[in-house]
């Protein structure tokens, strides 16, 4: 099933036709990949699914991003709503300077969630759900920067978490990580995909070909190949997505 | 201009000590034909001697594909080329295993040979001798072309095969068989075939390398 189709997407930041003509369906419940070299447009076209691009001066979008078969750019939209719906995890931690619990908190707070209990409950599914609960659970009022790196991210995915989003967009998520750390986002990304879908921007191949079911290729603005991960990493169609994950250019 | 010259080098490496391992398992073929059509117990004594060689050679590749797989974590085309070197290398052991099988054989042999009804077997040897050294060739050079021809070739080994059969029979039925070596004829032409059965072997690895199809199925 489609969750997320993209349509002929351009982009423009000012002169630079940053994204050329996307099409690309991101399908539910699975874990798709965006991998190219630096500037290809994958950070990009992730933003473009949560409207994180607006704010950009100069950007001017064309095409279509269908959420469940909703123009996410269509005059009606709520973009709060939209990135209730379709969070997002940043390549560096970044927890709020609040207590651990207020940080999972946080987004309930501001989509008017004001019932004590119930707020306790989600930030308690919230902790679990990012896998983060047994290493907090006995000091959820301390200060949230207190924790390790991996644990920040893995707090700020329970804060994605928190608000019941339907899509989690991470970017490059475990950049900043040491491999321990890695692989728990990398264990917690399997289990986030039986209820959510997952799009993420990733520099680390062999991360792409452990943990993604689809994998993009993007370069120059374009879409290269898309394909099951496996198919992409043991027998990609395109020689300019060989010539990549092979280390032969980028 | 790439961006791994030490990686290239490496599956540079690599292929050159496949073409190593291949000619040391050709020259193993040739010699333990020779000894056998010669009755040279010397020549098989060195062919049987010589196995450890390959077997070693063998171990070395191994080794060398590990070890890339380890550090440079390959995928795709790399990946292939790695993973069929690695199945390559036991056809290539296989065949050297039967060429010191037909040296042992050729050195158990006595008496006068039986050539002159048994005669497919130096035409069955020097058709498998070169599909050895083209299927190594193919593999190195990823010639698909070549190496679909070498697949086509084995069928005129299972032929020839076929006719030594039939003059084997010959011999029995005539009772020519005075020294009791017919059998060890019959065995020396299996061998043979076998060796072009991993011939073949070796093509459909290259093929792999190249196309991800092994036999025609994608199986990766």
């Amino acid at each position: 099933m489609t969750k997320i189709v993209t349509e002929n997407l351009h982009l423009h930041y000012g002169e630079n036709h940053a994204l050329r003509g996307i099409n690309l369906n991101i399908l539910t419940n699975k874990i798709t990949a965006l991998i190219g070299p630096s500037g290809c447009g994958k950070s990009t076209y992730l933003k473009t699914l949560n409207r994180m691009n607006d704010n950009v001066p100069n950007v001017k979008i064309s095409g279509q991003v269908l959420l469940d078969s909703e123009d996410i750019y269509g005059g009606t939209v709520d973009v709060t709503k939209l990135r209730k719906k379709v969070g997002m995890v940043f390549q560096s931690p970044n927890p709020f300077p609040m207590s651990i619990y207020d940080n999972a908190a946080y987004g309930l707070r501001i989509h008017g969630v004001k019932k004590r209990l119930l707020i306790d409950e989600i930030v308690e599914r919230s902790l679990r759900g990012a896998a983060i609960w047994d290493e907090v659970k006995d000091r959820l009022k301390t200060p949230a920067l207190a924790l390790s790196g991996g644990q920040q991210q893995r707090l700020c995915i329970a804060r994605t978490l928190a608000v019941s989003p339907e899509v989690i967009l991470m970017d490059e998520p475990t950049s900043a990580l040491d491999p321990i750390s890695t692989m728990k986002i990398e264990e917690l990304m399997s289990e986030l995909t039986k209820q959510y879908t997952v799009v993420i921007v990733t520099h680390n191949m062999q991360q792409a070909a452990r943990i993604s079911d689809y994998t993009a290729f993007f370069l120059l603005g374009e879409m290269i190949e898309y394909d099951e991960t496996n198919r992409i990493f043991a027998a990609p169609k395109n020689p300019r997505t060989e010539n990549y994950i092979t280390g032969r250019f980028g | 201009m790439t961006a791994r010259n030490a990686f290239d080098a490496e599956l540079d490496a690599l292929n050159l000590e496949l073409v190593k391992m291949g000619g040391m398992i050709e020259e193993a073929i040739e010699n333990s034909v020779a000894a056998f059509k010669n009755q040279d117990n010397a020549l098989a004594q060195l062919v049987a001697d010589g196995d450890a060689k390959v077997d070693d050679m063998e171990k070395r590749i191994e080794t060398r594909c590990l070890s890339l797989i380890i550090r440079q974590q390959p995928v795709a085309k790399d990946l292939r080329l790695i993973s069929a070197a690695l199945k390559v290398i036991t056809d290539m052991e296989r065949i050297g295993d039967n060429a010191e099988d037909i040296a042992r054989l050729s050195m158990a042999i006595t008496g006068e040979h039986i050539f002159d009804v048994v005669k497919h077997i130096p035409q069955m040897s020097e058709c498998a001798l070169k599909m050895v050294h083209d299927a190594v060739t193919a593999f190195v050079n990823h010639d698909l072309t070549l190496a679909k021809t070498i697949i086509d070739t084995d069928d005129v080994v299972d032929n020839l095969f076929c006719d030594v059969k039939a003059e084997i029979s010959e011999v029995l039925k005539r009772g020519m068989d005075i020294h009791n070596n017919t059998v060890d004829f019959l065995m020396i032409a299996k061998y043979l075939e076998r060796i072009a059965d991993h011939a073949v072997n070796i093509c459909e690895w290259a093929e792999f390398s190249q196309t991800g199809k092994h036999k025609d199925k994608q199986i990766l």
